[in-house]
Order: C-alpha cells, then sequence, then structure tokens
C-alpha cells in the first residue's frame, strides 16, 4: 500500500500578496453568501497574533485599523482616527478619533480602547510577532480626552505610522483583551470591522456574518455602510489543483494561492484574475558579503546585470508578475524605480568579470587565482515551486557568463540556523512589509544580517531612516539604500512577490488593501444570493 | 484465554510507551525549530533577541531530557500540552478531530472489507479463466496508484465535471463517499490479494477434496469450510489495515479538505508542532494496540487450536471439516 505525501500541501506555506480589481457583473445584489478557498488554516482568529498571509486575510474582516494605506495612491488615509500629527523625531504620534464608531460588543472605539490595545500588544510580547516589531520602543499612550491619544516611544519609530494602518495593529475590545492569548486565537476577538464570526472549524471553515450597523469604512471604500453579503465563508483548501476546480464548478466564488500554472486555466473557464504585487522586499538573490568569492563586490555586480529578469517572468511565472525594479516592490513606500539597472546585459557582465580577474578555466566557469567561480546558493523547503525553477534559470543563465551556481534547498525549519551560520554565498527568498524599514531589519545587523553588512553608508543610511520624522528626508534616505544594495552588490532582486487570486464572474467589489490582502465590504454577486 | 489476553496487554502498553518515547527523540533530533517555521524565510527581518523570546514562550528553551520525564508524566495523565502554533490544548483538539477520522476510517475499513472479500470471492468462485483473471489484477491496480492521484481524479470527474457530489468538507455522508472510496481503495485491495491467495490455497487442501466427495456443492465448499479458514490471514492483515487507513487519512483529509486527526496531523508535521506530532502519533497508537488486540482476541474464535499454544503442523486435519 503506498501512500504518497502530497507535497502540494506544502504550498500551504505559500506567500500570498496583494491586488486590486472589480470583476463586472451584472444586476449584482446585496445579501448572499460568499464562499473562498483559502490555502491554509487561519491557526489563529485573532488579528494581533495571526502570522501567516492567509490569516491576516481571514482576520482583517474582524477588525479596523487607525489608519488606512491607500493601495492605489500609495497615500495614508483615515480611518478610525480621522488625522494626526507626529513630532518630526518621530517618537510622539497623536491620533484623533472619529466619532461614533464602537465595537460589536457596543463598547465605544475611544482614546481609553486604544491605549488598551497598544499596552495589550507590548504584553502579548513575542505573541505578537508582527506587532513587537511595529511597537519597538513604546513607552506609552497618554488619554488626552475621549477622542484624542498620544503614542508615545522612547526611541524614534518612522515606520509606526505605517503600521498603524496593519492588520496586526488593528484595534480588539476591552473585552478579548482581558482574554488568554490562545483563547482569543481560538474563539476570536470583539473587533469594530464590516464582519463577525461566527463559526470557526480547524481545517476546514471560517464563517463569518456581516455587522449591521457598521458605517466607518475607510473613505476609499464606495460602500459607506454595512457589508452586502449575508455572510463570508472562507473554505481551506490546501490543495491548489481542487482549488481552482471548485471555482470552475462554482463551489468556489473566489479562490486565493492560484499558481502560475493555473492562470490559464481559470482564464480559459471564463473567470477573472485578480492580482497585485506585494508590498515588502521583492523574490531575489541576496549576497553573504563575507564570503570570500563574492566579498569585493565584483561577482555580485555582474550578477546583478547577468540575470534576465523578463525572461524568468515569461518562463516561470504568468502575466500577473512583473520584474522587479528595486530590492523593494512597487506598492512599497519609499519605493524607487531603478529598472535601468536592472536590464540584462551579459556584455557588461563579462566585462566586469574580466576587469575583476576572473577568466574563463578549463570547463567554461571562471576562474582567478586558481579558484573556480562556484557559488552556493541556497533557497528554503517547502517552496511552491517558484524558488527551484527561478534559479534553475537564473542557473542557465549564468552560466553564460561562466559563473558556476549550485542550488542547495534548506528545510525552512532550519532557517534560523541558516541565517546564523551563512553557510552560503547566495541566498533566496522575499519578505512582506508595508514600510521600508524591512531594509533595516533584513540587511543589518539589527536582523539575522543575512548579507553580513558591515558598517558604512549603506547602513548610515539604513539607520538614519528608520529615524527620521520628516517623510521628505526618510523618503531620501531609503531612496539612497536601495540604490546602494543594487550598486554595490548586496541584493539581485529578480520579480514582484504577488497576489494572485481567481473569481468568480458573477462576483464584484473585492478590493486589496495596501497589504495586498482582501476585503469584502464593497464585494456584491450577481443573480440569485446565497447557496 | 486469561493469560493469553493478559500477555498482549502487556506488549500494548510497551508499544505506546515506545511509540511516545521513539517520537519524542525523533523530534527533538531534528535539526531546525518550530520557530523558523513559523517565521519562515523572513526569519532573517527578525532581531536575536526577538527569536529568543520567541524560543522560550514555546517552551523549547528547557532540556531535553527534563522535558521528556515532564511531558511523560503529563501525557500518563492524558495531557498532551499546548499547540506551538495556535497556544490551544492538544487532547481536546485531536478529540474533537477524532470522531470525523474514526467515521471515515470506520467507512472505509467497512468498504475494504466488503470489496475486497467480494472481489476475492468473486475470483476464486469464478469458473471462467477470463473473468478471473481480470477480477485477480484489479487489486494489484489498486495498490499501485498513488491515493493522493485518485483522490484528485475523483474530485475532478465526480465533483467538478459530473456535479455529483461535494469536493470537500464534512457535510453530511454526501461528502464522505469520495474520501472513504478514496481510502478504502489500496486497502481493500491489499485484502482482496491477500484473501484470494489464501482461498485459491485452501481450495487445494484434501479435507476440501472430501467435502466434494461427500457431495457439497461448490457454494458450500467456498464458503462455508474453504472461507473461514482461508480468513486468518485477511483478519491479521486487518489490523495493520487500521494502521494504514491511520496513515492514509493524512492525505485523503488534505485531499479533500476534510477536519480530522490525520489532516491536523500533517500540518503539525510541517510546522513541526512537536506537542501536536506527540498526541497524534499516541493516539495513532492507542488505536493501531487496540485493533490488534482485538485481532488477536478473535483468533482463538476462529481457530481453537491458538489458545493452547501448543504448536500444530499446518496440515493436521481440522476437525471441524468432518460433514
Amino acid at each position: 500500500m503506498r501512500h504518497l505525501v502530497p507535497s502540494a500541501a506544502a504550498v500551504a506555506f505559500l506567500i500570498a500578496g496583494c491586488g486590486a480589481g472589480d470583476a463586472a457583473g451584472s444586476s449584482a445584489q446585496a445579501g448572499g453568501t460568499l464562499t473562498v478557498a483559502v490555502t491554509s488554516d487561519p491557526q489563529c482568529l485573532d488579528p494581533q497574533q495571526a502570522g501567516s498571509s492567509d490569516a491576516i486575510t481571514v482576520n482583517r474582516q474582524f477588525v479596523d485599523s487607525l489608519t488606512d494605506h491607500d493601495p492605489d495612491t500609495g497615500k495614508l488615509g483615515g480611518w478610525l482616527a480621522t488625522s494626526w500629527e507626529a513630532d518630526p523625531k518621530a517618537t510622539s504620534f497623536t491620533f484623533h478619533l472619529r466619532e461614533g464608531a464602537t465595537f460589536s460588543d457596543g463598547t465605544p472605539v475611544d482614546a481609553q480602547a486604544v491605549k488598551d490595545n497598544f499596552d495589550g500588544l507590548v504584553k502579548l510580547g513575542a505573541k505578537a510577532v508582527q506587532a513587537a516589531t511595529y511597537l519597538s520602543g513604546y513607552r506609552e499612550s497618554v488619554v488626552v480626552d475621549p477622542r484624542t491619544v498620544r503614542v508615545e516611544f522612547a526611541k524614534p519609530n518612522a515606520q509606526f505610522l505605517e503600521a498603524t494602518s496593519t492588520t496586526s495593529l488593528g484595534l480588539v475590545a476591552k473585552s478579548s483583551l482581558a482574554q488568554p492569548a490562545a483563547d482569543r486565537c481560538a474563539n476570536g476577538v470583539v473587533g469594530s470591522g464590516p464582519f463577525l464570526l461566527e463559526q470557526y472549524t480547524r481545517n476546514q471553515q471560517v464563517v463569518q456574518r456581516r455587522r449591521d450597523g457598521y458605517a466607518w469604512s475607510p473613505a476609499r471604500i464606495t460602500n459607506r455602510g454595512a457589508a452586502y453579503l449575508d455572510r463570508l465563508v472562507f473554505k481551506i483548501v490546501p490543495e491548489a489543483n481542487v482549488r481552482v476546480g471548485l471555482l470552475e464548478s462554482g463551489q468556489a466564488d473566489a479562490v486565493l494561492g492560484v499558481g502560475p500554472q493555473d492562470t490559464d486555466r481559470v482564464k480559459r473557464a471564463g473567470l477573472v484574475i485578480s492580482a497585485r504585487p506585494n508590498p515588502g522586499l521583492v523574490y531575489g538573490i541576496n549576497v553573504n558579503r563575507s564570503r570570500p568569492l563574492v566579498a569585493d563586490g565584483a561577482v555580485p555586480r555582474a550578477i546583478q546585470r547577468a540575470v534576465d529578469r523578463r525572461q524568468v517572468v515569461d518562463t516561470i511565472l504568468s502575466p500577473d508578475y512583473h520584474p522587479a525594479t528595486s530590492v523593494l516592490s512597487a506598492p512599497t513606500l519609499g519605493y524607487v524605480d531603478l529598472g535601468g539597472k536592472l536590464s540584462a546585459d551579459p556584455a557588461a557582465a563579462t566585462e566586469i568579470l574580466t576587469t575583476a580577474g576572473w577568466v574563463p578555466g578549463a570547463d567554461g566557469m571562471r576562474v582567478r587565482n586558481g579558484q573556480r567561480l562556484s557559488l552556493v546558493v541556497r533557497y528554503y523547503t517547502p517552496d511552491s515551486g517558484l524558488a527551484q525553477s527561478s534559479l534553475e534559470l537564473i542557473q542557465q543563465q549564468l552560466k553564460k557568463i561562466g559563473v558556476d551556481v549550485v542550488l542547495k534547498p534548506t528545510p525552512v525549519a532550519q532557517a534560523i540556523q541558516t541565517f546564523k551560520d551563512g553557510d552560503y554565498d547566495l541566498i533566496w527568498g522575499n519578505a512582506s512589509a508595508a514600510d521600508p524599514d524591512i531594509l533595516r531589519n533584513y540587511f543589518t545587523v539589527q536582523g539575522l544580517n543575512a548579507v553580513r553588512l558591515t558598517a558604512g553608508p549603506l547602513q548610515d543610511a539604513l539607520y538614519a531612516q528608520a529615524g527620521e520624522g520628516d517623510p521628505a528626508r526618510r523618503a531620501q534616505q531609503v531612496a539612497l539604500a536601495q540604490q546602494l544594495l543594487l550598486d554595490d552588490g548586496w541584493a539581485i532582486p529578480v520579480y514582484e512577490p504577488t497576489t494572485v487570486v481567481g473569481l468568480s464572474a458573477k462576483v464584484r467589489g473585492v478590493r486589496f488593501d495596501a497589504a495586498s490582502r482582501l476585503q469584502f465590504i464593497d464585494v456584491q454577486r450577481a443573480g440569485k444570493g446565497g447557496k | 484465554m486469561t493469560r493469553y489476553v493478559a500477555q498482549r496487554a502487556v506488549r500494548a502498553l510497551f508499544v505506546l510507551w515506545a511509540a511516545f518515547t521513539v517520537s519524542f527523540a525523533m523530534l527533538y533530533l531534528l535539526p531546525g525549530d518550530p520557530v523558523s517555521v513559523m517565521l519562515g524565510g523572513s526569519a532573517g527581518t527578525y532581531t536575536p533577541a526577538q527569536i529568543d523570546d520567541l524560543r522560550s514562550q514555546y517552551g523549547l528553551d528547557r532540556s531535553v531530557p527534563g522535558q521528556y520525564v515532564t511531558q511523560l508524566w503529563h501525557a500518563l495523565h492524558g495531557d498532551f500540552g499546548t499547540s506551538i502554533r495556535t497556544g490551544a490544548p492538544v487532547a481536546p483538539m485531536l478529540a474533537q478531530a477524532l470522531p470525523q477520522t474514526a467515521l471515515l476510517a470506520l467507512t472505509a475499513f467497512v468498504l475494504a472489507v466488503v470489496g475486497g472479500l467480494g472481489i476475492a470471492l468473486a475470483a476464486t468462485s469464478s469458473r471462467r479463466p477470463a473473468v478471473r483473471q481480470v477480477l485477480l489484477s484489479l487489486p494489484g491496480i489498486g495498490t499501485s496508484v498513488p491515493t493522493f492521484w485518485v483522490g484528485l481524479l475523483l474530485v475532478d470527474f465526480v465533483s467538478f465535471r459530473w456535479r455529483l457530489l461535494p469536493a470537500l468538507g464534512n457535510d453530511g455522508w454526501q461528502s464522505l463517499v469520495l474520501p472513504a472510496v478514496t481510502l478504502a481503495l489500496p486497502c481493500g485491495s491489499v485484502l482482496a490479494q491477500v484473501f484470494a491467495k489464501s482461498l485459491r490455497d485452501t481450495l487445494r487442501e484434501p479435507y476440501l477434496d472430501t467435502a466434494r466427495a461427500k457431495g457439497a456443492g461448490r457454494a458450500r465448499v467456498h464458503l462455508r469450510h474453504a472461507a473461514r479458514n482461508a480468513a486468518l490471514p485477511a483478519v491479521t492483515l486487518s489490523g495493520i489495515i487500521v494502521g494504514n487507513l491511520l496513515a492514509g487519512a493524512v492525505v485523503v483529509e488534505t485531499v479533500f479538505s476534510r477536519e480530522g486527526v490525520g489532516r491536523i496531523t500533517a500540518e503539525a508535521v510541517l510546522g513541526q508542532d512537536i506537542p501536536v506530532v506527540q498526541g497524534a502519533v499516541v493516539l495513532g497508537a492507542v488505536g493501531f494496540v487496540l485493533v490488534n488486540l482485538a485481532v488477536d482476541a478473535a483468533y482463538p474464535v476462529l481457530d481453537p487450536r491458538i489458545t493452547t499454544g501448543r504448536p500444530v503442523p499446518r496440515k493436521e486435519a481440522d476437525p471441524r471439516w468432518s460433514i
């Protein structure tokens, strides 16, 4: 008897991204149930503790945030706070709250509630792993009056304002804050969002019900009142194949985690693909500069020009994806378009190598001082398959300029040890984040320092942006950091992580938020409502 | 009889302890840690202090022998700790999922026994060599196709194309059909293979010639005389099949997105959620041990010689064959 372990179940760990778009539909109407197939169990129904991408999508509907990052304009707008001020040192932020917003237990979303939430998040500590990063240096919140709260930090925290728009800093009622962390995960929380938890069956489904009387959606949302749908059902379906089949056969109205191999099938079935790049670090190769072959930066700079990103997107991915144009993806705050530095130019790459003393050796790979140019690139498994196939194509591209690349799949369970050991020349990866401070987290000793960055102009820029309260001056530092990361050969960006969603043609109004998680308050179904 | 059962019960307890200990050792000797799995490739964006906080919150910084003793003591009291990933207590989590898996496994088991034994009986009793050949080759196909693939095919045709049954979930008998058939297929096939072989061997025994000579009809020879004696290997196998059903549930529950112990196990293994994996291993071992105890208890009923413990040559005349 044999049982194949479903490698596709591993895809449960697939990073989902973002996207925006409406599916055209006729005679849409209020009511009904929308069924969404997601890739993995949310594990935790507390937005403040939820970690995985699918968990954040499920949890996004329960809570509102202080601010709203408009995915189209990139501007921070009001939500539970209508306006705010920050001091120039980025240590003190004052929020003015809107009137009338309540949690679903009837208690008001007031200054005390905001204070209780931030205090509670700090108490959750490592359990709220995202929030812990966002609230780094938190000192206290001061209730100025019932509608005004001031949040203070012991050290500059420039990314905090952006962070207040995330699901991780979504606000919950006092009754939930009083619960133990594990109970909040298992039973959900009381939020002020457009949907309420109705039922959760582990590994099967999360059923949400419309909150009547909801009237405080962000300004960019067309629907000013309660959600149109009666119910929202998230079905947990680990198999990519089954998810697409559910959509095709009408058993689901929307599916997350549509892989490049499935997009044609979805389109042929007359369904709609909606995609949006995820903010954060793009998929790419980062360079461990403590290793001898890449230490002087010449080889990484050559690889930078030898990688044909367009070919990777055309061959491995789908038209929904875009080649990277910086180490940050386009929707990330502070992103600058450096695409001109990243066009494929094998001749330029060859010249960099030759100038640096690397000459063709006996087997076609280059050598210098008797050392063969062979680099180890690690990537983490389980992998959706995209890392491996992208790296195999890049391996071919680099072979042409005489650079040998050896792929080393590494179990994700060893990720921390791998970063600490640094037993690699190159490492594949990405990270989701709305704020460019992710660069400091990934590329400096304040994180695990995957690239072994040492003191210098790049480190200065990364530290400076974190404490810069003036948005324009901060943007300058972020732009400088992106430029140095590419020019000095620390990072070789490849493609933008992208959330690809399949939608039934009957559905309209599915929106992406700035983090590329779906929002359902505007969603209507054509034809008969419920199922 | 009492001594026989007591002996088996002591062995069963040893198996449970061994399952707990071996799974503990394996999980703790594996390189890697649950915090890495949780943070994934973006682990590199967290500070060493944050990572240490996480490790200590999940109790991963305690000494391994200390953890073993504490966990074994708690496990003896039915407490398997809390999930690293969700913080939920493990025992209730498994207890809640168990009925779904039990229902699935039981249905699959019944399908496997009825289908497997049915095919074997049909094949050995058929007078036409062509029919017999086709029927005998079916189980071979059933054991060689991967469960995972069969499940996907069934979902694709029965649910997505013909829209006869739901593709997933735990709602009612309709959602049970496809997973149970998928799970039953490899088990039923093995049962059919073993039972058909044993039936053919038994049918060649001299005592059946005697039965035929005394004028017993074809059906009587087959069902009354041969089947009972031929059933022993199949009964032994049923015990093993239950183990395979639990393993198969991991795959089937994932393909059909069902709630159940198999699905919890799969997720826990991928996430290195050690307490959950241990709970699932021990639960699986309990199931396996109980079924095998039942099988051991069934032997003496099928073959009274077994209780006496006296060695009996296989071909010795069976007192029951006289007509």
